[in-house]
């Protein structure tokens, strides 16, 4: 059978499970385009390419899916970049298509033109640049194997306009096999032993989760484990609903923003057991300080992040849900009752720390942020896929929306990208619609991507925007009254828009509220709407995340409200 | 910790763009690269690429996992111990006025090196073997004044047993 590139590329993506792609049109992938007009793929067109990146990527967060983008070349290509660099900080399964100049025109500077392959080499998994259509189907087969399999991540096919409309003898391509490219799922059976032993001989053990084990989708092993031994449970930002956080083993978030007793646990334990995460400079804070009397395991797919940041008492390669499984095996019923007096004086000093402090805040007359997130949680039962962007509401969202299932918490952890929650909430919401989906937003961060309001009423997505409006860049004025004498060097946005109005000027619907008693009767309309909402609360101006451990500073010195 | 040099050899694939990739890794994770020498082998497929760097043993253990992880690195090993053959080859271009020039073949005789240019004051002399011999010619021949000089980098084959 005779087919174009464009036409193959359809085929294989279709044969890959790919029912949306996001995208932005141009000259380069015109054929592309115009291929898809023939194919039941549905395409979401976007306002902007960033926008495609992050709703590909709140679509495979909230779907477990490969998200799939299509752009042009040039301006098309670099704008798909801060997406990528952000899901290839949180090792999300990304295919992006950036269309290209054609192969006799590469590298002469021509119109549209950027060596998008080179660009971002660093900060995709792996790239392509495709200069034979016979390569097509076999390279679209690799890239969707590369960024699902192992530790996953974005991949970019950069393909050439005339390689797009080129015509050849279609040949179907067998399973992929990559020599140079073996990722280890199964443990070492030895290593499991050694970790085995060490869990039986703790006194003031916890276990770290992280996002491997919503990428794994280990939450039920993780659980089986965690409460069979009566272990408790803190995890990262990206592992927040890989445990349930109404169970009673639930330490809260670990780290620069977490839970008190969370860091002073992991900070006194005798054993930190770490499944699919990479102890990141947000949660380790003064790493030779870190969980310096316990004996760590560390399991993980990527060996790279094991032994990179803290020493590792035991390393474990392998996929967290088939480790957990045979973890799960091994580990032998020990006897309720002698468990229960065990752990019972960690579990007393575990409370006692929690009495000290449980991100208790003060109400006043003012809105607080932190009240908008409880109401917001109860309104919404805690069922709500919530999406974030960056900086204090990214803080107050992950501290008191509690989440008890995974893939129900999105949010740009590694890079830290504003402007990635409202495109990730049009995401999430194509890939769940029937499912309430809230973007947790500060007035800066909401703007960075506001034009996608005309891609979430083409689509009729009834997207919830919450705006905690403080009128500053939140986390960075924090930053400047803590540690600057409160210089809020550029960080006082003088000027700002009527939220109800721009929401109106797309034709979706705007909210309000200035005071506390305002807050719930908002809340209540805009989720009930089947319109996409924008809920704009003035909360009071000048609040700060607590708990804080300051930057370079150990876990346990952490400053309290 | 101390920080000492080590040789890396690599298989990976024939293809464009894939030692940007492992250049590129380099520069932006801040490793150093000493020196860096790639052709290809017996498959046409299949490149080698050998690399000197100077980095302590935590670093080179992160350094080894990160060039595993790239998808094109097929094969990676530490040549840095005994159990492999290292060669170097170098191009020296060294003055030589009339009073220096039966030092300089007295000096290229002694090394079992070979003069592969002579002019009215210079000749140019070629040079392979381990490193340690080839700065050693180098030292040797500052006197007289080293013109330029082109190196190669090392180049390491694993003594297979047997």
């Amino acid at each position: 059978m005779e087919l174009n590139g464009a036409q193959i590329l359809l085929k294989v993506i279709q044969e890959e499970g790919v029912d949306t792609i996001f995208g932005f049109p141009g000259g380069m992938v015109i054929d592309i385009y115009d291929e898809l007009e023939n194919s039941s793929i549905q395409h979401v067109l976007v306002r902007h390419e960033q926008g495609a990146v992050h709703a590909a990527d709140g679509y495979a967060r909230s779907s477990g899916k490969v998200g799939v983008c299509l752009v042009t070349s040039g301006p098309g290509a670099t704008n798909t970049v801060t997406g990528i660099a952000s899901a290839y900080m949180d090792s999300i399964p990304l295919v992006v298509i950036t269309g290209q100049v054609p192969t006799h025109l590469i590298g002469n500077d021509a119109f549209q033109e950027v060596d998008i392959v080179g660009i971002t080499r660093s900060c995709t998994k792996h790239n392509y640049l495709l200069k034979d259509v016979n390569d097509l189907a076999r390279v679209v087969k690799e890239a969707f194997y590369l960024a699902r399999s192992g530790r996953p991540g974005p991949v970019l096919i950069d393909i050439p306009k005339n390689v797009s409309n080129s015509k050849t003898e279609y040949r179907p391509v067998g399973p992929v096999k990559i020599k140079s490219y073996n990722p280890t799922y199964e443990p070492n059976k030895k290593q499991l032993r050694k970790v085995v032993d060490l869990i039986a001989h703790a006194e003031r053990p916890i276990i770290f989760a992280g996002g491997g084990i919503i990428l794994s989708k280990a939450s039920q092993d993780l659980r089986e484990l965690a409460q069979s031994l009566q272990i408790p449970v803190t995890a990262s930002l990206m592992g927040l609903g890989g445990f349930p956080g109404s169970d009673p083993l639930w330490l809260g978030m670990i780290g620069m923003h977490g839970t008190y007793r969370a860091n002073m646990a992991a900070s006194f334990c005798d054993l930190l057991i770490g499944i699919g995460v990479r102890f990141d400079d947000r949660v380790t804070g003064k790493t030779d300080a870190f969980a310096s009397q316990a004996k760590i395991v560390h399991i993980d797919i990527d060996p790279t992040s094991i032994r990179k940041n803290v020493p590792v008492t035991i390393p474990v390669v392998g996929d967290c849900g088939q480790t957990l499984k045979k973890l799960n095996d091994l580990l032998t019923p020990v006897d309720a009752a002698s468990l229960s007096a065990k752990r019972k004086p960690w579990i007393d000093q575990i409370q006692a720390w929690k009495d000290k402090n449980n991100l208790a805040y003060e109400q006043t007359e003012e809105i607080k942020p932190q009240y908008v997130v409880e109401k917001l949680y109860e309104l919404t039962r805690g069922e709500a896929i919530i999406t974030t962007e960056v900086g204090q509401n990214q803080m107050w969202a992950a501290q008191y929306y509690h989440f008890d299932q995974p893939n129900h918490f999105i949010t740009s952890g590694g890079l830290g990208c504003m402007g990635f929650g409202f495109p990730a909430a049009i995401g999430a919401q194509v890939a769940q619609p029937q499912k309430i989906v809230v973007d947790i937003a500060g007035d800066g961060s909401i703007q960075m991507n506001i034009q996608e309001m005309a891609t979430a009423l083409q689509y009729k997505l009834p997207v919830k925007i919450v705006i905690l409006n403080n009128g500053y860049l939140g986390m960075v004025r924090q930053w400047q009254e803590l540690f600057y004498d409160k210089r809020y060097a550029n960080t006082c946005m003088d000027c700002g828009p009527d939220f109800i109005k721009l929401a109106e000027a797309y034709g979706g619907l705007g909210l309000r509220a200035t005071k506390p008693e305002e807050v719930e009767p908002v809340l209540k309309e805009g989720l009930a709407s089947s319109k996409t909402v924008i809920m704009d609360f003035l909360v009071a101006k000048e609040e700060c995340v607590y708990p804080m451990v300051p930057a370079g500073a150990p876990i346990t010195e952490m400053l309290l409200a | 910790m101390d920080e000492e040099k080590h040789i890396l050899t690599m298989l990976v694939d024939n293809e464009p763009g894939v030692l940007s990739r492992i250049v590129g890794l380099f520069s932006a994770r801040g490793y150093n690269i000493e020196s860096l020498v790639v052709a290809p082998t017996i498959d046409p497929d299949v490149s080698r690429i050998t690399l000197v760097t100077k980095a302590n043993l935590p670093e080179l253990e992160q350094i080894e996992k990160q060039l595993r992880k790239l998808i094109n690195v097929i094969k990676l090993r530490d040549m840095s111990g005994k159990k492999a053959v290292k060669r170097e080859m170098a191009l020296i271009c060294v003055h030589a006025k009339p009073k220096d020039r039966a030092e300089v073949l007295r000096i290229v005789s002694i090394f079992r090196c070979k003069v592969v240019d002579t002019g009215l004051e210079h000749f140019i002399i070629e040079v392979s073997g381990n490193e340690d011999k080839i700065n050693a010619l180098i030292k040797l021949l500052k006197p007289m004044g080293i013109e330029k000089i082109a190196r190669t980098g090392a180049l390491a084959l694993y003594r297979e047993p047997n």
